[in-house]
């Protein structure tokens, strides 16, 4: 016979395992070897002029529409801040200028291709993936549309083509995967920058390029390379003159959000220790409580 | 299961007092019946219309999302990726039907005997809810035709949590048709009579059918129990789902025990489904609310509620957040909302001895909880989304409001038809006619 105080027993010690399970698992690293070498692009936005070839670049190579080169010397669209879309892998985006200065500050926006990405961890099918030389690749084939990475990406970059029924893509910028990958060859964006703002090497070195920069015009720019550590790092790396905060870089603290998933995730069902203990619990309990009622049954008989 | 159970002498959970008790003679098994056929309850009702209307009126809008696009029918953008058909066609839908595995655990599991009655009910339910579950993702997804990606195994992603829940819905989805196949058997055995040249197959079919029956009856233990461990990790992972976006996540409800706050909920919510779901059924078919197994059940919802309750002040306290709980603005207000009208009043509700009693407050309680997991539910995917660059807030476009309430009419209304197609209630010589 089963009372109250079995019942409660059972359902605590059920929702006690996975809850023990999920907070006692230590979070695993990045799942994917990253190669030494592997790419990224440093932008520095103090050099950055705001003409926005860049973004007739990218459009040009990555086949989305667009205009005539001249079109994209409007500054009107500065007006307001403009956000990475379907049809636009990046936008530059123009700050007031720093005190003692009339050159405002243009950035430009785009996938920071994370080195623990999160909408590669929340992938349901692993149609993002991080390749270990840098970018985050799309496999529209794979992709079933949940829009998941949308939800996990910190940055809110992936856009999705909602306008079409059939075959919907999530859009974002591949670091020219195309490019970097196949041929080591710059993305089209950094080819085109006139002041040469944007930089393509290895992360190590830009990194390296970074903090020299820092080190040599004290003064010039605020002393953190946005990308190092953010959200676990990026592929991508920026130099600005202020705080990250006022170039609306959100507040993020230096782990990868997929971190707090992936542990909970690994933490329940690494080797499915959590379900199969819960299932022997289960299976026991059912035994004893069915072997007590053909007792009362038999006594009663 | 239901042949092999026997009214035993009933489990002790309450005082005997506080339970009118069904009497039953002898080795009365639970008889259920099918309820076509009863010249009192007619099919059609004016209800019934209403739900065939809105039902109709939803599949319309799915016709328009599959020809024209998730733009053309919903307000979603790339700010708000997620809307109201993921928050509550799928994330409530899959808490509402947690009916099932909690009556199966209490009834099977712990084999408690008064509450065998509420395990077909709740049965059907969660086998209809989770196909509309499965049904409202895949109206919501992209590339709804790649779904059988997840299937294959070099496109499994073990960390995601969507992953986990996908396969852990779909199995369950399956235990749970497995589970309804005795119910299928019962109906038709001894009463396979096909028409025409077919008849010859009656015999041969019958002889199936009880093969299948007795080779289910032998094998259920084993789907019942996968049927629980499948819920408590798919019902907890949907919470692990928006773990994932702590900066975007509004800090009332984001917290690394999401998952552990929806299995507590889910635990209390499918309790209150169970009672829910009984007086309703009761008052549409014109029979006397099961009241004997009700209040013992409702008897153990404010344990339940305290726990969740307990889980989630914790929590905040822990994280510092509940200073934002006195912040007057919206998200406060759900919140408040939540816990005041979901979790404490009834609590105070199903704790009152005469109140416990009565079918109207009973119902009302269980409203009450139902109506709470499915605010929390709505407000952890929709409300509680804040993305960094958002410009203006995510409103359902009204399709996607239709679209939604007709999925559900179209619930109630297959319900209906399986009732009366399949001895799924109790048969009214047992709980009599109101």
């Amino acid at each position: 016979m089963v009372t109250r105080r079995d019942f409660l027993k059972i359902t605590g010690t059920a929702a006690g395992t996975a809850a023990l399970t999920a907070v006692g698992a230590d979070a695993s690293g990045p799942p994917l070897e990253l190669d030494p070498d592997r790419f990224g692009v440093l932008t520095d936005t103090t050099i950055c002029i705001g003409c926005r070839r860049c973004e007739w670049a990218c459009a040009e190579q990555n086949n989305l529409p667009h205009g005539n080169l001249d079109t994209y010397g409007d500054t009107s669209v500065f007006e307001e801040m403009r956000r990475p879309t379907r049809e636009a892998f990046t936008v530059v985006n123009r700050y007031s200028p720093p005190e003692g200065s009339s050159k405002p500050l243009d950035v430009k926006v785009q996938c920071l291709h994370c080195e623990h990405p999160a909408c590669v961890s929340a992938c349901i099918v692993g149609a993002l993936e991080k390749s270990p030389k840098g970018p985050v690749v799309y496999d529209a084939w794979k992709c079933i549309g949940c829009r998941y990475c949308m939800i996990a990406c910190p940055f809110q970059i992936p856009a999705y083509q909602y306008d079409n029924a059939l075959t919907p893509k999530v859009m974002k910028c591949t670091m020219c995967a195309e490019r970097t990958l196949g041929e080591g060859r710059a993305p089209a964006c950094v080819e085109m920058c006139p002041p040469e703002a944007l930089v393509f090497g290895r992360r190590s070195e830009l990194l390296e390029l970074a903090h020299a920069r820092i080190l040599e015009n004290p003064g010039r720019y605020h002393p953190e390379v946005i990308g190092e550590h953010i959200a676990g790092g990026t592929s991508w790396l920026l130099l600005t003159d202020r705080e990250p905060t006022e170039i609306d870089i959100p507040d993020l603290p230096d782990v990868s959000p997929a971190t707090i998933t992936e542990t909970i995730q690994h933490g329940i069902f690494k080797g499915f220790s959590g379900p199969l203990m819960m299932f022997g619990i289960l299976s026991v309990l059912m035994k004893s409580s069915s072997d007590r009622r053909k007792e009362t049954e038999d006594e009663n008989e | 299961m239901s042949n092999s159970t026997r009214q035993g002498n009933a489990a002790v959970l309450d005082s005997p007092a506080d339970l009118p008790v069904a009497k039953k003679g002898g080795h009365g098994h639970h008889h259920a019946a099918p309820l076509a056929g009863n010249p009192s309850v007619p099919f059609w009702t004016p209800g019934v219309v209403v739900l065939a209307t809105l039902a109709a009126c939803g599949l319309a809008v799915l016709a328009a999302r599959l020809f024209f696009g998730l733009d053309a029918v919903t307000n979603l953008n790339d700010q708000y990726p997620w809307g109201i058909w993921i928050g509550v066609d799928v994330a409530s839908g899959v808490a509402l039907a947690a009916g099932g595995f909690t009556m199966a655990f209490i009834a099977h599991v712990l084999n408690i005997e008064r509450y065998h009655v509420l395990v077909r009910p709740a049965l059907l339910t969660a086998a209809i809810g989770y196909t509309f579950v499965g049904l409202g993702v895949a109206i919501d997804l992209g590339r709804y035709y790649n779904i059988w990606h997840m299937l294959v195994p070099s496109m499994w992603q073990g960390n995601s949590v969507l992953f986990e829940v996908g396969m852990c819905v779909m199995i369950y989805l399956t235990v749970l048709y497995i589970e309804f196949l005795p119910i299928v058997c019962e109906r038709f055995m001894g009463r396979v009579n096909l028409p025409g040249v077919l008849g010859k197959l009656n015999g041969f079919l019958d002889g199936l059918l009880r093969i299948l029956d007795r080779t289910l009856s032998k094998v259920m233990s084993v789907f019942i129990i996968a049927g629980v461990v499948l819920s408590c990790a798919h019902q907890s992972s949907l919470g692990s789902l928006m773990a994932i976006a702590p900066s975007k996540l509004y800090p009332l409800w984001h917290t690394p025990v999401l998952p552990l706050l929806f299995l507590l909920s889910a635990f209390a919510v499918g309790f209150s489904m169970a009672i829910f779901e009984s007086i309703l059924a009761s008052r549409s078919f014109k029979r006397k609310p099961e009241m004997f197994v009700l209040s013992p059940l409702a008897r153990m919802i404010p344990l339940l509620l305290v726990v969740y309750f307990a889980a989630k002040v914790i929590d905040l306290v822990n994280r510092d957040a509940w200073p934002l709980l006195f912040e007057f603005n919206t998200r406060a207000v759900m919140f408040w909302i939540e816990i005041v009208v979901g979790v404490v009043i009834p609590t105070f509700l199903f704790l009152s001895h005469r109140l416990r009693r009565h079918s109207g407050w009973l119902f009302t309680g269980a409203t009450m909880v139902v109506f709470g997991v499915m605010l929390n539910r709505f407000n952890v995917f929709v409300t509680g989304y804040t993305p960094p660059y958002a410009t203006e807030r995510y409103y359902p476009m009204w399709t996607e409001i239709v679209l939604t309430v007709g999925m559900i009419s179209l619930i109630v209304f297959l319900y209906r038809i399986w009732v009366f197609i399949f001895p799924v209630l109790p048969a009214e010589e047992e709980v009599g006619h109101a």
